[in-house]
């Protein structure tokens, strides 16, 4: 039983994991538009409503914008063009 | 973290049960610092207060306020982590360290590479027989698998495939067929909350020749080529993709039975129908692999008998609405339906979309239903805005021709029948071109 055997990895290959940087943080949301993405998970829209009314009795100068994207579980580049095109800041809830 | 390199900060809200997860994730593409805030799991079923609560309560995986996390989030200044990201080359050697075999069998437990049953360690020589089942060069890349669309491929090689064959037990002349389904980009570990499988279904003259058991007991453990090409695939997908780990990398939340082994033959001879690969435009000569993403219910029965309308009406009310069944019958059920004039599975087949019915109110409350076709149905896209769009106690058709699948399956020791989740994806992969 002490023989030493050699066997192979039976894992697959990684791809290359490249770093890539946050963008610049606001100094305040006061002023600034944000987006909130409902990200279309059950109740989901709840709780983001939520989270814009909680919002907005702190930030009453923010501009809060509701927006979802056209399906769960699928990217939409439309919508995140419409956000980098005029949003200063986005959260994204609730899901992955 | 799309948004963040279009120059966006954002701070992405999960539920606590999804930060390792949320984090290997941020970590793979290369953002590790990725502003995430949690909140209690669940979500779903909660009112607007409670959720509200959730917003003025603590983030339950780092203790501090769930709105401060949220606010610092998208204001609080970059240190040098956040300015550079991560960078960094994973490899996975073709060998391991030569060692003994208990410890390489302890190696390959506690590193998550087994379906935590004993495995037949891929030697060298193992290997290297296994890949005789193939024409194909060893290096050659066969594909990408994932744990789930969002998760990054990991790719692998014929000889990646045969190693795994070897710890399943697989021999040889099965390899085809494995490779077959590694190449088909389904996973048979998907890391989806809801505990998905995949059941595989092999068709054409590769049954046969590998001794697939079709008759009594086809699903059950009673092949050898059965049973090794399901474990193979489990554990081809768990190791090729890059794990399947609890809060990881696999989130199923109650797991699934057929994860083990869902793989299995049609008892083409005994059928009074086309067999389901040439139903999809192959020949009789070919032999394929079909893979269904899904499995997550099995409704049973007898028959037809004289009740048998009601009873499927019943059963097909009962399957998850939003996605089909495969439906597998024993050949004796299936020559009893041709007696009823069902003379081909398509007619059977439309016999179910024109049953199938829920009321659209119930339709449309179905969790999966709401979270991934009402999107569609908002968005104009058919049948499902028309669906959308009925009374809400309107008897809806709930599946399409293409959701339900027919099967003939079993040795005619009794005339019974299944339905088993097919799932939203299904693929059909010729076995052939891995001989």
């Amino acid at each position: 039983m002490n023989r030493k055997l050699a066997v192979h990895d039976p894992r697959g290959y990684p791809p290359k994991v490249t770093g890539k940087r946050l963008a610049p943080r606001l100094e305040s949301l006061s002023g600034k538009v944000v987006y909130l993405v409902d990200c279309l998970f059950d109740n989901s829209d709840v709780f983001i409503g939520q989270l814009r009314d909680w919002l907005g009795d702190r930030f009453a100068s923010a501009d809060l914008r509701l927006i979802k994207p056209r399906e769960s579980w699928v990217d939409d580049p439309d919508m995140r063009a419409r956000i980098e095109a005029d949003g200063d800041a986005a959260i994204l809830g609730v899901g992955l | 973290m799309a948004l963040e390199q279009g120059g966006v900060p954002t701070v992405a809200v999960h539920t606590n049960v999804f930060a390792r997860l949320a984090q290997s994730v941020a970590r793979a593409n290369g953002m590790p610092t990725t502003r995430q805030a949690f909140v209690p799991q669940p979500v779903v079923g909660k009112s607007a207060a409670e959720l509200r609560a959730y917003i003025d309560g603590d983030d339950p995986v780092n203790g501090r306020p769930f709105a401060q996390e949220l606010i610092a989030g998208l204001t609080d200044p970059l240190d040098d982590a956040d300015m550079t990201g991560l960078s960094f080359e994973r490899s996975t050697p073709r060998l391991l360290e030569p060692d003994s075999e208990d410890r390489l069998h302890a190696l390959f437990a506690e590193s998550g590479w087994t379906d935590h049953l004993p495995i037949v360690l891929p030697t060298e020589e193992r290997v290297a027989a296994m890949l005789a089942g193939t024409s194909r060069a060893p290096d050659e890349t066969v594909g990408r698998l994932r744990p789930t669309f969002y998760r990054e491929f990991w790719e692998f090689t014929v000889e990646k495939v045969a190693v795994n064959a070897v710890m399943a037990g697989a021999r040889p002349e099965y390899l085809p067929v494995i490779l077959a389904m590694a190449a088909s980009g389904q996973s048979g570990r998907s890391s989806s909350t809801t505990s998905q499988a995949t059941v595989a279904l092999v068709n054409g003259p590769i049954r046969d020749e590998i001794g697939m058991n079709y008759g009594v007991g086809a699903m059950g453990p009673y092949s050898h080529a059965n049973a090794a090409i399901g474990r193979a695939f489990g554990l081809l997908s768990q190791n090729l993709q890059g794990g399947s780990v609890p809060h990881e990398s696999y989130m199923g939340s109650q797991g699934n039975f057929l994860s083990y082994n869902a793989t299995f033959a049609e008892n083409e001879a005994a059928s009074p129908w086309e067999p389901f690969h040439v139903q999809h435009g192959y020949s009789p000569d070919e032999s394929t692999v079909s893979l269904f993403l899904g499995g997550w219910y099995t409704v049973f029965g007898g028959g037809p008998r004289e009740t048998w309308e009601q009873k499927f009406t019943r059963s097909l009310q009962a399957c998850d609405p939003y996605t089909g069944p495969i439906i597998a019958l024993d050949p004796i059920v299936a020559r009893d339906f041709v007696k009823l004039g069902f003379d081909s599975k398509q007619k059977l087949i439309d016999w179910c979309v024109e049953h199938a019915r829920l009321p659209a109110r119930e339709f449309w409350d179905n969790q999966w239903v709401q979270t991934l076709l009402h999107p569609r149905a908002v968005a104009g896209i058919e049948p499902y805005a028309t669906m959308l769009a009925a009374d809400p106690d309107e008897e809806i058709r709930i599946f399409r021709p293409e959701d339900i699948h027919i099967v003939v399956v079993g040795g005619e020791t009794g005339a019974m029948w299944k339905m088993l989740g097919s799932g939203p994806r299904r693929v059909t992969v010729r076995v052939d071109d891995w001989r």
